[in-house]
């Protein structure tokens, strides 16, 4: 896959100390400056990443909310945040995602972390389609990109709080769903050093399990439970279709 | 791993203490536990902000909502009720859903409002977090920003008084426009409650507004580098600084479990009915005493319990107001009654006390 920079490690090469080396942390451009946005530019930068951060606008813009609410992120265009960027994690609301032009982020690893939740957003044509995840969706416009879904289904509020060492015993699990292994490691290195245990799913069509509505959608879970409220939805979901 | 940047101090507050109480209009249930009817549950809030000026609270707040659970479409017009069984209490929205309301037609109801209680109107817009709102009137979600952003900078021109020009995409255009009443005063106070987007922050000060932080789940502590975001940005602009202001629900009994428990199987079903539509989580017991614990949102107790965590958690905030909403869907008039009389007579001057 292109534009992954310097993450691409071999599988198994590095042992838990080998992934403190800052090479293998990819530049992060967070796409989004409002609820979601600044608190994962901060917990990326507390996790060793270089981290960009672009609004829709003039970064002049959120140059204030950076220098206060994740010091050390560069307040930048979107256009140039994604360009060096190994890694772009896509925190728009979803209404806005039409908008995005997908060449602006072709051969980048993009990590979605929105939600389609009709009750509360509103009906979106793009979207409405029961036979698929919003990731799948999202997959299908940015054709050229290798997208990776995570951190939708924790709340922004949650996310710097609920972070612990790996092998606490209380240590929360989060779901890393695509269908491209490499970016799904890359990814689930991320949540890692950000503080969480990546439970891997092998597909974004398996991704679907992490939506709004199901069992660990905002709940916090240990990898073992949350491991096994996957594979009771995965089972239901089968029987009823 | 509690966040480093939220534990620094905030610039300490310049501006009196308020202390006030705010409401959505929860539907109260009768001796049966059968809801009363929306006529009774707004009659009963009219009582509430009469006995809230009676046992010295500062300012008492109704938040619109649309829902049969929630049927205060209209406060103001129950304000305006309370405005005339009082003298000295202030009132306001909270929050007025700005985003699917006409600023032009908000001014008029709350310069009204300002006139009928002698300067004693406030109002808290927000873009709105439940947003039953849009459909009702017509509104497209698609527009959410645009519209709070226009109607927001209108807003600010028709607070400072005199005729209006002003030109948007979401609202006709104003030109040279003397929108009345005037006030007699100047500008009532006029705040933008926040949930969690610094964008807001900036856009309040930006405008004049003051910053109302809508605390209603987690950590109050996170809400720190807000404060200091909007003292910055009020700085950069070379502008006074403005008050902040915190509104978090809470309940207060007697005694610690006594508002704990009337407070939280109301809590766990309110949440459940909600969580059904938002599709998250629903409280347990467990999330619920880490809410009410000092480090989570909700102010449950005995009187004690709640000044002291409003008084510590204000000036961690830079903050000189404190609004309780009180209230949960099923709580019994009563028990409201009694809440609102531990806070005027109890909690207010408790927390007077710890901060002086
Ligand atoms: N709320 C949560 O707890 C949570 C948790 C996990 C994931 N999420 C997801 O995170 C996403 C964002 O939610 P939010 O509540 O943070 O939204 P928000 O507060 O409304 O902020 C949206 C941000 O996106 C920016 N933006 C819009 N279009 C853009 C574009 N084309 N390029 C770059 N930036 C763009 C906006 O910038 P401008 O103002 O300049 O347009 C704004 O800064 C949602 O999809 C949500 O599902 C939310």
């Amino acid at each position: 896959m292109a534009g992954m920079g310097d993450d691409d490690r071999g599988a198994g090469a590095a042992g838990p100390a080998a992934t403190t080396i800052l090479s293998s942390r990819p530049r992060t451009a967070v796409l989004g400056a409002g609820h979601t946005g600044p608190v994962l530019a901060r917990v990326a930068l507390a996790a060793g990443y270089p981290v960009s951060i672009a609004a829709s606008g003039d970064p002049a813009k959120i140059a204030l909310i950076t220098d206060v609410l994740a010091p050390g992120a560069q307040a930048r265009w979107a256009a140039d945040a994604v360009a060096d960027a190994g890694i772009v994690v896509l925190a728009i609301p979803l209404h806005r995602f039409p908008d995005l032009d997908p060449a602006l982020l072709a051969g980048k690893l993009v990590v979605d972390t929105m939600n389609y939740w009709p009750p509360v957003d509103g009906v979106q044509a793009m979207f409405d389609d029961p036979a698929y995840g919003s990731s799948e969706i999202v997959q299908r416009r940015l054709a050229r990109s290798t997208v990776v879904k995570t951190l939708n289904h924790i709340g922004y509020h949650e996310l710097e709080d609920d972070r612990r060492p790996a092998g606490a015993p209380d240590r929360r699990a989060l779901g890393v769903a695509g269908d491209d292994p490499a970016a799904v490691r890359a990814v689930a290195d991320l949540i890692d050093r950000v503080g969480y245990d990546a439970v891997r799913l092998d597909s974004l069509r398996a991704g679907r399990l992490l939506q709004p509505g199901s069992p660990v959608f905002g709940v916090p879970l240990g990898r073992t439970e949350f491991t096994r409220a996957l594979a009771r939805t995965h089972h239901t979901d089968r029987g009823s279709s | 791993m509690t966040s480093a940047p939220s534990a620094d101090p905030v610039r300490p507050a310049a501006f009196p203490l308020v202390l006030g109480l705010d409401t959505f209009g929860d539907v109260t249930h009768d001796a049966d536990d059968r809801p009363v009817s929306h006529a009774r549950t707004i009659r009963d809030i009219v009582e509430q902000g009469v006995l809230a000026e009676q046992v010295g609270v500062d300012f008492f707040g109704i938040g619109e909502h649309h829902t049969d659970d929630f049927p205060l479409s209209a406060a103001d017009v129950v304000l305006g009720a309370i405005a005339a069984r009082t003298r000295r209490i202030r009132l306001g929205s909270a929050v007025t859903v700005l985003s699917s309301d006409d600023p032009v037609r908000v001014f008029q109801r709350y310069s009204t409002l300002d006139a009928v209680s002698g300067g004693r109107a406030e109002v808290i817009l927000g873009r709105g977090s439940s947003v039953d709102s849009f459909p009702l009137f017509g509104y497209d979600l698609a527009d959410y920003e645009q519209l709070f952003e226009e109607k927001a900078q209108l807003f600010a021109e028709l607070r400072k008084g005199g005729p209006v020009t002003w030109k948007g995409t979401m609202r006709a255009p104003l030109h040279e426009q003397d929108v009345v009443p005037h006030t007699e005063s100047g500008p009532f106070p006029a705040w933008i409650g926040v949930g969690g987007n610094p964008q807001s922050v900036i856009r309040a000060a930006r405008y004049d507004y003051a910053l109302m932080l809508a605390i209603i789940g987690g950590s109050p502590a996170r809400f720190a580098p807000f404060s200091r975001l909007f003292h910055q940005a009020r700085t950069q602009l070379g502008r006074d600084p403005l008050p902040i202001g915190v509104h978090s629900p809470g309940h207060v009994a007697a005694t610690d479990e006594q508002a704990r428990e009337e407070f939280f199987p109301r809590y766990q079903e309110v949440i459940r009915r909600v969580a059904r539509t938002r599709g998250f989580a629903v409280p347990t017991r467990e999330s619920f005493l880490r809410e009410v614990g000092p480090h989570g949102a909700l102010y449950v107790g005995s009187p004690e319990t709640v000044a002291r965590k409003i008084a510590a958690n204000l000036p961690l905030l830079g903050a000189n107001r404190f609004e309780m909403k009180y209230g949960m869907g099923g709580l019994s008039h009563g028990a409201l009654m009694s809440a609102i009389e531990l806070y005027g007579t109890r909690v207010i001057p408790r927390v007077r006390e710890l901060l002086s």
